[in-house]
């Protein structure tokens, strides 16, 4: 081996040396496991409408649903497992959403429950919803324009 | 005491590692070297309310326990050298703040360890302080809290990242004593070859723990095979084998004496810690608890113990700045 | 039981497989870019939104169902959609009051139930 002077030579020398994600297994969990929260929110949701809810209360149900199984199995220390062995499996779908606004509020409960749960609740969710939030807002500005490409 | 090379200190009348102790987490507890431990702990909390209190008792208690174990007066120690990860080092100053020796609180991240032994021993040696004391400590829960996503996060940990240590290493020095001696120091420069990736510590580091080691040899004119056993701090599997390949690159040859505590501390496989252990704690307790014993039964005679820190913090990696690592050195002999 | 025979099992099949393939793509982001989690989910979020104020995501959701309404891509979606619809009857206003209402049992539950878990659990180490 030659040795190594720069930067960049050792940034590529790293990058070799240090192991890949094992990205087949990982991409197998996530899809069944995401798969399977999504089934279980097909199964509610259609329950929902079986008993005459309409589609836009049934998709708020699922989620408030999911959500607070999410929030349950995280306070049961069960969440961060499923998400180590799933992955994205559970943080895309609505319940990685929850995990990451219930986490940090059990975490900075130490810091008190104004400034510790409150303050700290956001801190790996807020992005999502300064994001999402204010995607929507540029988009309904964009299709009050009349000459609109929507 | 005087300088050789370029930035090595060697002593006239080296002083003596008197005694040392060791308490760790459930999780080293379960690792290969449990039997060495002074106490392991079963729970992450030891009874306190918040991580930052279980890591500042557990470092106190470690204290007590290494001046107990050393058989010399509390008043006696002239000197107390601490540090720890947490912001402001507060694990070593709340958990120190009843001890009533004076104190130097250092922050080497996870080099502190060697950083206070290399602090203590010029104080012994240039006839400022008789006895000293150094210890660290870190804390699993406590460090991902700070530097990374709280511990209910459902994410994965990818394969080059490392695992904390909870624990704590103490160690009293003396300026007279049968040994093990502290016969010379090779404190580290900053070292910084662009690595940003906070999953990869191991990989930051190792360059800087290949500087502190080749102006090592070149200032004392050693050879690897001068020592018993090289140990590295917390580079793990990956900064291990990067090490030992730059140093091969620079004509020094380490493969056979070559340890990383990282690597010792855990068991791979079976706890699923990836890339090993890392955290002040980790060289701390494996010195204080499996090497210290080894010199003294004399399994091994000369080690060049080399902790090696990345110095960052969470503020910095989130601006995109790279991965600054130190490395400091010193060797121990009987 | 009558609702167990009116499930649609073909329909469950589609939102298992593109519920899996959505979260199959926030995998290869992980693995490959080293994003971190919060980053993965505004890409998500923003990304739902943008196909969903292009009319594009309730076609998804109409083949998939809650396949593609409970990944996030379908909360961002919901955000535009939201959006999109009040702005027909209250105008510019409506882009501002839009999103967050048709979202907003959502947001709250998060929330709500965020606290109570929060007074009700302690942090635990992750064990492996």
């Amino acid at each position: 081996m030659k040795p190594i002077e720069t930067k960049q030579e050792y940034s590529n020398y790293v990058d070799q040396k240090s192991p890949n994600s094992p990205i087949l297994k990982n991409c197998f969990n996530a899809f069944w496991v995401g798969g399977l929260i999504c089934t279980i929110g097909q199964i509610i949701f259609d329950f929902c409408t079986f008993k005459g809810a309409d589609e836009t209360s049934a998709s708020t149900i699922v989620s408030i649903i999911l959500i607070g199984i999410s929030a349950l199995l995280t306070g049961l220390n069960i969440f961060n497992k499923i998400g180590k062995f799933a992955g994205a499996g559970s943080l895309v779908p609505i319940t990685g959403f929850a995990n990451s606004i219930v986490s940090p509020a059990i975490e900075y409960k130490s810091e008190g429950y104004i400034m510790g749960v409150g303050g700290k609740m956001f801190t790996v969710a807020g992005p999502v919803l300064v994001f999402g939030i204010s995607t929507s807002v540029l988009i309904g500005i964009l299709g009050t324009v009349p000459i609109s490409f929507f | 005491m005087k300088r050789v090379g370029t930035q090595t200190i060697t002593f006239d009348n080296p002083p003596t590692i008197l005694e040392t102790s060791s308490i760790v987490g459930p999780k080293e507890s379960q690792g290969p070297l449990a039997k060495y431990f002074d106490q392991c702990l079963d729970d992450e909390f030891w009874g306190e309310k918040t991580w930052e209190k279980a890591e500042s008792k557990i470092i106190k208690e470690n204290v007590n326990s290494v001046i107990a174990k050393s058989g010399i007066a509390s008043t006696d120690i002239d000197f107390c050298f601490a540090g720890d990860l947490l912001n402001q080092c507060i694990s070593s100053s709340f958990g120190l703040r009843e001890i009533n020796i004076p104190f130097f609180g250092i922050f080497g991240a996870c080099s502190t360890f060697v950083e206070s032994m290399c602090l203590a021993s010029v104080f012994i040696e240039s006839g400022g302080a008789s006895n000293a004391l150094c210890a660290t400590s870190s804390h699993f829960c406590s460090a991902e809290k700070q530097f990374r996503f709280p511990l209910e996060l459902g994410n994965q940990r990818p394969p080059s990242s490392q695992w904390t240590v909870t624990g704590s290493g103490a160690v009293i020095l003396t300026f007279s004593g049968t040994g093990p001696y502290i016969t010379c120091i090779t404190p580290g420069k900053i070292v910084d070859m662009g690595i940003k990736d906070a999953n990869n510590m191991g990989a930051a580091m190792a360059p800087a723990a290949l500087d502190t080691l080749i102006t090592h040899f070149r200032d004392t004119g050693r050879k690897p095979s001068y020592y018993d056993a090289i140990i590295t701090g917390d580079l793990g599997y990956i900064g291990k084998e990067i090490l030992t390949e730059l140093a091969e690159t620079k004509g020094y040859n380490i493969k056979n004496n070559y340890e990383d505590c990282g690597v010792l501390i855990f068991d791979k496989e079976n706890q699923d810690t990836h890339s090993g252990g890392s955290g002040c704690a980790c060289i701390g307790t494996v010195f204080s608890g499996y090497y210290f014993k080894q010199l003294k039964e004399k399994k091994l005679n000369k080690i060049l113990l080399i902790a090696t820190g990345a110095l960052m913090n969470s503020t910095s990696s989130q601006q995109g700045e790279s991965i600054p690592g130190i490395a400091h050195a010193i060797a121990i002999e009987n | 039981m009558d609702f167990i025979q009116s499930i649609d099992f073909l329909q469950l099949i589609k939102c298992f497989i593109v519920g899996g393939l959505i979260c199959i793509i926030g995998q290869i982001l992980i693995d490959k870019t080293k994003l971190t989690p919060a980053r993965i989910l505004v890409i998500f979020v923003t990304t739902g939104a943008i196909l969903g104020g292009l009319g594009i995501y309730k076609y998804i959701i109409d083949f998939a169902g809650c396949g593609a309404t409970v990944p996030l891509t379908g909360f961002g979606a919901n955000l535009a959609k939201g959006a999109l619809t009040e702005i027909k009857d209250s105008g510019i206003l409506g882009a501002f009051t839009g999103g967050v209402r048709a979202s907003a049992g959502g947001i709250a539950a998060a929330i709500v139930f965020g606290y109570i878990a929060s007074l009700i659990s302690k942090p635990k180490i992750k064990k492996q």
